[in-house]
């Protein structure tokens, strides 16, 4: 098997760009992304739909070509190694990898004779694929009498079934009820963890990118607009120290106090002090006594991180939850 | 809503325990791998075939008694070849047709990513579609033989060889086709109307184009499946006229070459 034992980044993008023409109109789905990642990282795109997430991960994969610029995947050119790239790669797409007419030991098969296994090695693999991801009861239905989340496990083992060192997920878990949705993240995550396995996932889902990925990259309008862990990028935005006290007075009292907070930005609302402070959480027992010794006692306080959202809306002034329509389970049955 | 809810076993353990061992694939190794998958279904359901099985035998016992008899069983030996030739423009130019629902529910993406040679794919799927006519000529000839058609194998097994690249060709243009019309499915439809009766009725299988005005004889002359039907003809007879049988592999390799390399293209460029 190929070692790609070359250093550097195992995905690279060079102003990656794609336009698509409807009708007279031009839409730039991905402009002039610019992008590395090394190997063994697990990285999540986070953006509204529409914002070129898949029409990214669809160029790195071969399926559409760039308009210009340039991307290589595993040191192969996603336009002139496309076969390289393909070899190289699992990719688990929006829609099942498995026929809705076959069924899935035979398609797991034959994505395993695809590349290249022996007939032998190809029926233990899919044992074990079967196995591991609880499906070996189901595997000799037909796809389409499986449920949502059957077929999603599966879709997730044939990406696999050649252990690619690069893994990417598109939407992986739109349509699953919630604890399908837990249950896929933990495989990804031992997944990158046990076998050291780069993976590049695209969702809408804040909770997903916070809770899974080590590292966000927001794309909105086909552009990154942030590139950092999600602890980083919360940390940057700073926590919100809610403090209510017993009068407005009282309140601007504090407000003048809680102002020599370095980096804090200070809001009074009647009886109500609002602060927005990089390390809101450490600084705020130390300005509650601080308060109480200058005679404006805090009667009640309220710390509440940030979250991606806040993130999101604090880069573009909207807010990714309004497109979060689909977050219920509805397809998963 | 889906109820088994276990959490699976440590799928990234589990992934370690067969070292995976990725060769190369041949050519035929990749389009015997697509081939293997696109049989599947048909093995698993027989039925499916058997009722495609019915067509062609309606054409037989509803037109062929139609035809002028000139009492030695020739109507039939005239009819047979012809019936068996439509039948593979027929299921070849239904390949796409499967492919519609492949690329709606995403099976077709993930090949596309896979490793698999998009050549192979197209060929792998349209040789599915000659196991069916495989059957279907069996089935038509042991009707007919005890109706006097002269049953000539080593003729017949030529005839069918013969039919291979075209049906590879015109399958790897309906898969084509199928691509370009995802969107609109009523398109594949019509251009594969609009192409598939012109192409019959010239090539003169259900009637002979004997009579037929000069500009009629021009462009039956062009088309490929005339001059497949008439080698078929005289395969099926248990005759081998060298030069009819050329025209009939050249006009049958040209159709398999032209398609396979439009259905290349058209892939490559999918989105």
């Amino acid at each position: 098997m190929e070692n790609n034992t070359t250093h550097g980044p195992v995905i690279r993008t060079v102003g990656l760009t794609r336009h698509f023409t409807r009708g007279k109109q031009t839409i730039e789905a991905v402009r002039g992304l610019d992008l590395e990642v090394a190997a063994g990282e697990l990285v999540a795109f986070l953006g509204p739909n529409g914002a070129g997430k898949s029409t990214t991960l669809r160029m790195l994969t071969t399926l559409i070509a760039p308009t210009s610029g340039s991307a290589t995947v595993a040191g192969h050119d996603v336009v002139r190694e496309r076969a390289a790239v393909r070899r190289s790669i699992g990719y688990v797409g929006q829609g099942n990898a498995a026929g809705h007419q076959f069924r899935g030991r035979d398609e797991i098969m034959c994505q395993a004779r695809a590349h290249g296994l022996s007939r032998s090695d190809a029926r233990r693999r899919t044992d074990e694929l079967l196995e591991a991801f609880d499906l070996a009861e189901h595997a000799d239905r037909p796809v389409a009498q499986l449920s949502g989340g059957q077929r999603r496990r599966l879709d997730v083992a044939i990406g696999l079934v050649q252990e690619p060192p690069i893994l990417f997920l598109d939407e992986p878990s739109t349509g699953l009820d919630p604890q399908n949705r837990v249950n896929l993240q933990e495989q990804v995550r031992r997944l990158n963890a046990d076998l050291g396995t780069t993976i590049v996932l695209t969702t809408h889902y804040l909770e997903e990118a916070d809770a899974l990925a080590g590292r966000v990259i927001v794309i909105d309008h086909g552009e990154v607009i942030a590139d950092d862990s999600a602890a980083a990028l919360k940390s940057a935005l700073g926590d919100l120290v809610a403090l209510s006290f017993a009068s407005p007075d009282a309140a601007v009292a504090a407000a003048a106090r809680a102002d020599r907070v370095p980096g804090a930005q200070v809001v009074v609302d009647g009886a109500r002090v609002e602060l927005r402070a990089a390390h809101g959480r450490d600084t705020a027992p130390g300005l509650v006594t601080d308060l109480a010794a200058a005679g404006t006692p805090v009667t009640r306080i309220e710390v509440v991180g940030p979250t991606l959202d806040d993130v999101f809306l604090n880069l573009t002034g909207r807010s990714l939850r309004e497109n979060q329509s689909t977050t219920t389970e509805g397809a998963a049955a | 809503m889906s109820i088994s809810l276990t959490t699976p076993a440590a799928p990234a353990a589990a992934a370690r325990r067969t070292p995976v061992v990725a060769r190369p694939v041949g050519v035929l190794a990749d389009i015997g791998n697509v081939l293997v998958r696109e049989l599947q279904p048909v093995l698993r359901q027989p039925a499916s075939v058997l009722f495609a099985m019915v067509q062609p035998l309606v054409f037989l016992g509803l037109f062929a008694p139609l035809l002028p008899d000139t009492g030695d069983g020739s109507a039939l030996q005239w009819f047979v070849p012809g019936i068996v030739a439509m039948t593979a423009l027929m299921s070849a130019s239904f390949t796409g047709a499967n492919l519609s629902e492949e690329i709606v529910s995403g099976s077709f993406e993930r090949l596309l990513v896979s490793p698999v040679r998009r050549s192979s794919l197209m060929i792998g799927k349209a040789l599915r579609e000659m196991v069916p006519l495989v059957l279907q000529t069996i089935i038509i000839v042991a009707v007919a033989t005890p109706f006097g058609f002269d049953l000539h194998v080593g003729g017949i097994l030529v005839g069918m060889a013969l039919l291979v690249p075209f049906s590879v060709g015109l399958g790897a243009l309906s898969l084509a086709l199928a691509v370009a019309a995802k969107e609109q499915a009523w398109v594949f439809w019509t251009v594969q109307q609009t192409v598939i009766f012109p192409l019959l009725l010239l090539a003169g299988v259900l009637l002979p184009l004997d009579g037929a005005p000069g500009w009629l004889r021009t462009a039956s002359d062009v088309n490929p499946l005339t001059h497949i039907v008439e080698a078929e003809r005289a395969l099926f007879a248990g005759s081998f006229p060298g030069e009819t049988v050329l025209y009939g592999a050249i006009a049958s390799l040209v159709v398999g070459v032209l398609g396979l390399w439009v259905g290349v293209r058209r892939m490559n460029r999918a989105s």
